[in-house]
């Protein structure tokens, strides 16, 4: 964390949360969402997009208020902040797409519990200037952005045989996939993959599991 | 009266079976997975987790119906619950270092991650979100923590026999405890129709 001396490479603080720190498939954090909306790609999309909205406000906003929160009330501001701007998000979702926030209301209102969310502000926001902490804030909301879209996009291809609400396949689809079961499968077999990758292509060894 | 009663008994059944909040809600997974390696964990969670629902749930309802609806901030709710939480956890934490510290000593440390669980803060909602009467939250307060319950001790004893088995090296650990979840949820699944409300 050299953000504050020197030149700061944003382009590693935006990578850091997509690739080397994904809240999902490396850190495991922030499961509930992961596996509750993703039934369809519309769906998980939109959650992701939440949270990296709720993610980057919220590390501006402590990034801001850094040099004024006493440390010792840190986590009761750093609460009030990320639940506040969950409200926001809950009740512009709630105006903004209906339809899609009857099925997920309860779980956007939750993005305010996110361990991953409250991590960055305690870990990187609250000691940090502004547009790096901005930076990490794109980075991991882009990371779970991801993270959902693939989880959500192959559950519906397998689950409905189709992409985005469009019919791909026209095979009968395995219907367990977008049953609550399914995801539990999805983010294993997802996990797994990651892993297996990391040790096929970079040798890191173990997981970062555990 | 017996009818209501009937109500209430159907709302624990639904919330701890049918919509099991870890198997059909993927609420509170953190927590599930993070202990329910070991069955002594995952029991001293269970009954400090069974616990503080119950006491959550009644007094995020007090403070939502005697205080927030005649006020007109019910949209605060998020917020107001967070706190709610968050203080009815750490006063818990002291109150029982000083009263019960053998207890203390023992659940402690659950006392700290509940305040990260979801569904604490979800069961709040659902009650302030359905309108449900005092006794109703109180019942499916209770109905989510045995749920989770059930949940955590099942998926305990499975882990236990887990770690002995011959697992393909990049599934070990998390995603074969997903897989596994997977496949309890599926049997989860028979529960539903059990009861319509």
């Amino acid at each position: 964390m050299a953000a504050q001396t020197g030149k700061v490479n944003y382009i590693e603080l935006i990578t850091n949360g997509i690739i080397k720190e994904n809240t999902i498939f490396k850190l495991a954090l922030s499961l509930c969402p992961s596996i509750a909306v993703t039934n369809n790609l519309k769906n998980g999309v939109l959650m992701g997009v939440a949270v990296l909205f709720v993610q980057v406000m919220v590390n501006i906003t402590i990034s801001l208020m850094r040099k004024i929160i006493h440390p010792r009330i840190r986590l009761p501001i750093f609460m009030l902040v990320i639940s506040g701007w969950v409200t926001i998000t809950d009740m512009s979702m709630a105006a903004a797409v209906p339809d899609v926030y009857k099925q997920m209301g309860l779980y956007i209102q939750l993005i305010v519990a996110f361990a991953s969310i409250l991590a960055r502000a305690e870990m990187f926001a609250s000691k940090n200037r502004i547009a790096p902490s901005m930076a990490d804030g794109i980075g991991m909301g882009i990371g779970f952005l991801f993270a959902l879209t693939v989880i959500s996009f192959f559950r519906e291809l397998i689950g409905k045989g189709s992409v985005w609400g469009m019919p791909i396949v026209h095979t009968k689809p395995l219907l367990i996939m977008i049953l609550p079961a399914g995801g539990f499968f999805a983010v294993g077999i997802l996990m797994a993959f990651f892993n297996w990758i990391d040790v096929k292509f970079f040798k890191k060894g173990a997981s970062a599991h555990h | 009266m017996s009818s209501e009663f009937t109500k209430l008994f159907e709302l624990i059944v639904s919330a701890s079976l049918i919509n099991n909040f870890v198997f059909t809600r993927f609420l509170g997974l953190c927590i599930f997975f993070g202990v329910s390696k070991k069955m002594e964990t995952a029991v001293g969670m269970s009954i400090t987790f069974t616990a503080v629902m119950m006491i959550s749930a009644s007094l995020s309802w007090l403070i939502f119906n005697y205080v927030m609806v005649p006020l007109d901030i019910t949209f605060l709710k998020i917020i107001v619950f967070i706190g709610i939480v968050a203080g009815l956890v750490q006063a818990s934490d002291t109150i029982m270092r000083k009263v019960a510290p053998g207890l203390y000593y023992k659940l402690g440390i659950y006392l700290a991650l509940i305040s990260t669980n979801c569904i604490i803060l979800a069961v709040p909602l659902i009650n302030a979100g359905e309108k449900y009467s005092f006794i109703q939250s109180l019942a499916f307060g209770l109905g989510s923590g045995l749920g989770f319950a059930l949940a955590l001790i099942i998926m305990a004893s499975i882990r236990e026999k887990l770690e002995l088995a011959e697992v393909p090296a990049p599934f070990k650990g998390l995603p074969m405890a997903f897989v596994v979840t997977g496949l309890i949820a599926l049997a989860f699944t028979g529960f539903s129709g059990l009861i319509t409300l």
